[in-house]
């Protein structure tokens, strides 16, 4: 938990973007589709069915292989120069730069600084009740938990489970999931951090909601 | 004033009714006048009386001339808008007009299982010499409501025509004659259980043998949805009625190739409109339906008691019709029907004759009889035979020869030679079973002493030894043509499980089309099944004959038949044929992609059914291989959509007749032909990586306003929703098949 919350926040306001580096994923002949600094747009629809902007054609002993963007944002640093040549695999070939907004930065601050505990296996989740009545009355933020402390209910085929809280003491900050909700394997149930810099994640958590223009 | 109000409300209804017929308000000024009636309305107390029914006479003489001009010349399209409108008369209508009292079955408006279908218990009376006789009906039909969203606008959903299907057996149960109304623009297409298909397979599969006589009248007919409640005895249609294969909207997108989202244009979708002969009168010509009743000269709307007092009079007329063709003495009565049917225009206030609805098990044979010659000779015009004379009677000959020596063989020497089998074994068995403790302490001992040598098993000769080409030399082995090129492809599922690239000439050639990381089915020519499937030279095509033509003279179809059939050498998007697999002789009928995406016209219904009774005649099991379908043949039509029930009837008296039918999906199955006489069958396998529905994503779409997953019709979706029985691999076809015949067909395969 070494982690200087307003080192990160400067991090983030100074670049408030994430790189995503694309390399060839095998050998083959590159035709690109974009130029620099083009807009590009990720996949789309419920079920992100919908592939996203075209960005290259790799061919490779006549088969021509259509690279999608895997995210929205913009084409930075495309390697024209390689534009109807031979490439070998792993050869990076273009960045698109995504714009982090509100939500995204977020999520990415709480996940360095939090516990994040996780469901052990996928089933229906409950907290226990005092538990539940407890962070109904005062909300999340004051609630301590230590390890070994039985507060969720795993409910799976009618049987109900306790499951013991595994990790590092501290509050609970974030309740990922509703009461009775299916939750998938590995998915985060709980966020805990320590009590003595909650009032500091909750001012930056703020400020950010406040001042940070998407 | 009070009496103004009233005359201003009708002829505002008048004015708005002419606007949905012409579907623009700016014709002949319409909203114009439409605008005048409002405005009176409003000033109704600030003018004279004397003024306001002088304007009054002024507008009803204008919108006079322009309904009988309207009248005058109905476009198909206007034909459509005039069912489409919210004062077109629904089926509460008519349950309340035409019969005398009813009770609805299975729900009541909302509360309902599906609002857009009801179902109720009714009772229609005649009058007969002043003593009036009641006739207890079961009344099925589609709902469009008035506005209501829960009616969806007369779209049943899945559910909704299996409870249709459940109350069609408790008329059956009962004894009780069924009329159906169907008033529905098409089925709701989802997947969801029972599934649209499945359930209208379901239904034309019980209805094609319900023990009850059918009437049904068609006031909306939109293909499949009508199909569910449509299989009758006889069908009326109301002269403003539409009964057709698709709405002219989506004939439209298909013709223009719109894309979604589009606006269709309005010329196109009149001149589909017009080229799918969609009305009553085109119907009757074409033989789809059996009657027309008149209705006003733009329509019955929900006030017109005339016509309902003629949809009552012919209801009963076409039940005693159904009635009295099952009886053996009916000469009288029918010549009285008969006469009073040519009388044409005026309705009788009383019938000449009192016909019992209720058939005895003699009259109920001969019901089913006359309905399966019905629907059989349904669509008759819509193919093209090239045998004619001497040929055709020929072919006849061998058929009849055909047929007498297989019901000498199995229908008279077979049962005899299974009851004597039977006999023998049963004798044998009591007596194995005495001898068995008598020399069973003798066999012991002398097992003991003289131990018996194990004798090498047969060898047989490898499997693909025996097979032969029909496409290839003897010398040669069938290879794909897909694998005649030097490069490599990507497998769909490669960024989701890691596939490597596959070179064609393996992927096509030893790979058998398989992604071998994933499973995943590349698409293979139906040459390559007829080939790999069956035994060697066992092939044998029958029914070339028959021919796909444009019996509806759809604009553009002569020439996309001509290409077609150039470029496959063959006549009708289904190949019919015999065949063994490993040894067990059975009949197949295959649709495939390149001919009009396999879509089912006329002659491939024809050679469906044709199939399907050769199978019956032979004591064959019937396979059903599905290389692709896209549904009906919208060029032909409602010739293309009556080939639904027709082909079922079929399916259904070859299963009666104790015959195992099978259906295997591969590539792509959609509508018409899923939902029936494919949907029908007991046993349906996908081949893996197959698509199986009712409507592709585009029209759930357009239709529901929802958006269904990339996997929606998969066949792996469609096992879970219980609509196939497995999933087969393409690389084990042929030896599943032949398990399958084995299995579900018992040693004689054709078990009854």
């Amino acid at each position: 938990m070494d982690i200087n919350l307003n080192d990160l926040l400067r991090r983030y306001k100074s670049h408030p973007f994430e790189d995503y580096k694309l390399e060839t994923p095998h050998t083959g002949i590159i035709s690109f589709k974009v130029e620099d600094g083009q807009p590009v747009k990720g996949p789309s629809g419920k079920w992100l069915h919908k592939p996203g902007t075209l960005l290259y054609v790799l061919e490779r002993e006549k088969n021509p292989k259509r690279i999608y963007a895997p995210c929205s944002g913009e084409v930075v640093h495309v390697r024209t120069e390689l534009d109807g040549q031979f490439v070998e695999a792993g050869e990076e070939l273009l960045s698109i730069r995504h714009r982090l907004d509100k939500d995204e930065i977020i999520d990415r601050i709480l996940t360095q600084v939090l516990f994040i505990f996780g469901a052990p296996q996928r089933a229906r989740f409950f907290l226990i009740p005092e538990m539940a009545t407890k962070i109904e009355r005062k909300s999340s933020g004051s609630i301590c938990v230590a390890p070994g402390d039985e507060i969720l209910i795993m409910s799976l085929m009618k049987r109900d489970t306790m499951i013991a809280y595994a990790g590092e003491p501290g509050v609970i900050y974030k309740v990922y999931f509703k009461s009775g909700d299916l939750v998938e394997q590995g998915a985060p149930l709980l966020g805990i951090c320590s009590p003595e810099k909650l009032p500091y994640i909750n001012k930056v958590i703020q400020r950010i909601k406040t001042e940070w223009e998407d | 004033m009070a009496d103004s109000g009233k005359l201003l409300t009708q002829l505002a209804d008048r004015i708005s009714y002419l606007i949905d017929i012409k579907g623009d308000a700016k014709w002949a000024n319409l909203d114009e006048l439409l605008d005048r009636v409002h405005g009176l309305r409003q000033s109704l107390f600030d003018i004279t009386e004397a003024r306001l029914f002088e304007e009054l006479d002024r507008i009803e003489e204008r919108v006079s001339f322009l309904e009988d001009r309207v009248a005058e010349k109905l476009s198909p399209a206007e034909v459509v808008n005039i069912v489409r409108s919210i004062q077109r008369f629904t089926l509460q209508d008519v349950l309340e007009n035409v019969y005398d009292s009813y009770t609805e079955l299975g729900g009541e408006g909302e509360c309902n299982i599906d609002p857009a279908m009801v179902v109720a218990r009714a009772i229609i009376s005649r009058r007969v010499k002043n003593k009036l006789y009641r006739h207890q009906v079961m009344v099925i039909g589609h709902e469009k409501g008035r506005g209501e969203e829960f009616r969806n606008g007369g779209c049943a959903r899945p559910w909704g025509n299996d409870k249709a299907l459940r109350y069609m057996r408790v008329a059956e149960t009962e004894g009780i004659p069924i009329h159906f109304f169907i008033f529905t623009p098409g089925s709701f297409p989802i997947e969801d259980y029972p599934g649209a298909a499945q359930q209208i397979a379901r239904n034309l599969y019980v209805m094609s043998k319900l023990k009850v006589p059918m009437v049904s009248f068609i006031s909306e007919g939109g293909s499949g949805g009508a199909e569910a409640i449509g299989l009758s005895d006889i069908r009326l249609m109301g002269a403003m009625g539409y009964y057709s294969v698709i709405s002219p909207e989506g004939a439209a997108a298909i013709e223009g190739r719109i894309r979604e989202g589009e606006k269709l244009p309005k010329e196109l979708i009149r001149h589909c409109a017009a080229q799918l002969k969609m009305t009553a009168k085109d119907n009757l010509e074409l033989g789809t339906i059996d009657r027309i009743i008149e209705e006003p000269p733009l329509g019955a709307r929900r006030e017109d008691y005339g016509f309902f007092r003629r949809l009552r009079y012919e209801m009963i007329r076409a039940t005693d019709e159904v009635v009295l063709k099952t009886k053996s003495f009916r000469a009288f009565r029918a010549y009285a029907l008969k006469q009073r049917a040519e009388e044409g225009k005026d309705i009788p206030e009383d019938f000449d004759v009192a016909i019992a609805w209720d058939l005895s098990d003699l009259e109920i044979e001969r019901l089913l009889e006359l309905r399966s010659k019905k629907y059989r000779g349904l669509g008759k015009r819509g193919y093209i035979q090239l045998k004619k004379g001497l040929r055709l009677g020929l072919g006849r000959a061998r058929d009849m020869a055909t047929k007498g020596y297989y019901e000498l063989r199995y229908g008279l020497l077979r049962p005899h030679q299974r009851n004597v089998q039977k006999v023998i074994e049963e004798v044998s068995g009591e007596g194995t079973v005495f001898l068995k403790k008598v020399t069973e302490p003798v066999r012991a001992a002398y097992d003991f002493v003289f131990p018996k040598l194990e004798r090498p098993r047969k060898v047989s000769a490898p499997e693909s030894m025996e097979r032969r080409s029909i496409f290839a030399e003897d010398w040669e082995q069938y290879v794909s043509p897909l694998a005649n090129e030097d490069r490599t492809v990507t497998c769909p599922n490669a960024s989701k499980y890691g596939c490597l690239d596959l070179w064609v000439p393996d992927l096509y050639g030893e790979l058998c089309g398989v992604c071998p990381s994933c499973g995943h089915h590349f698409p293979l020519e139906y040459q390559w099944y007829l080939e790999n499937l069956f035994d060697q030279g066992s092939v044998r095509e029958f029914n070339t004959h028959i021919v796909s033509g444009n019996p509806l003279n759809f604009q553009g179809l002569d020439a996309r038949l001509k290409r077609d059939i150039k470029r496959t050498g063959r006549k009708s998007a289904i190949i019919t044929f015999d065949a063994e697999v490993k040894g067990i002789k059975l009949v197949v009928a295959m649709l495939y992609s390149d001919f009009r995406s396999g879509t089912v016209g006329s002659a491939e219904g024809e050679k469906f059914v044709r199939a399907c009774d050769r199978a019956r005649t032979t004591r064959r099991p019937f396979l059903a291989y599905i290389h692709t379908t896209g549904g009906i043949r919208i060029q032909e039509g409602t010739l293309g959509v009556v080939q639904m029930p027709k082909c079922t009837v079929a399916v259904r008296e070859y299963i009666d007749s104790g015959g195992l039918y099978m259906v295997v999906y591969d590539n792509n199955s959609y509508a018409g032909p899923v939902a029936s006489f494919l949907g029908c069958s007991p046993y349906q396998v996908g081949i893996r990586s197959s698509r199986i529905g009712f409507a592709g994503p585009r029209v759930i779409r357009e239709t529901t306003g929802q958006d269904v997953p990339p996997d929606y019709h998969s066949a792996r979706n469609a096992l879970k929703r219980g609509h196939i029985q497995g999933i087969w691999d393409r690389r084990e076809f042929r030896k599943n098949l032949y398990d399958a015949l084995v299995t579900m067909g018992g040693p004689n395969l054709y078990y009854k």
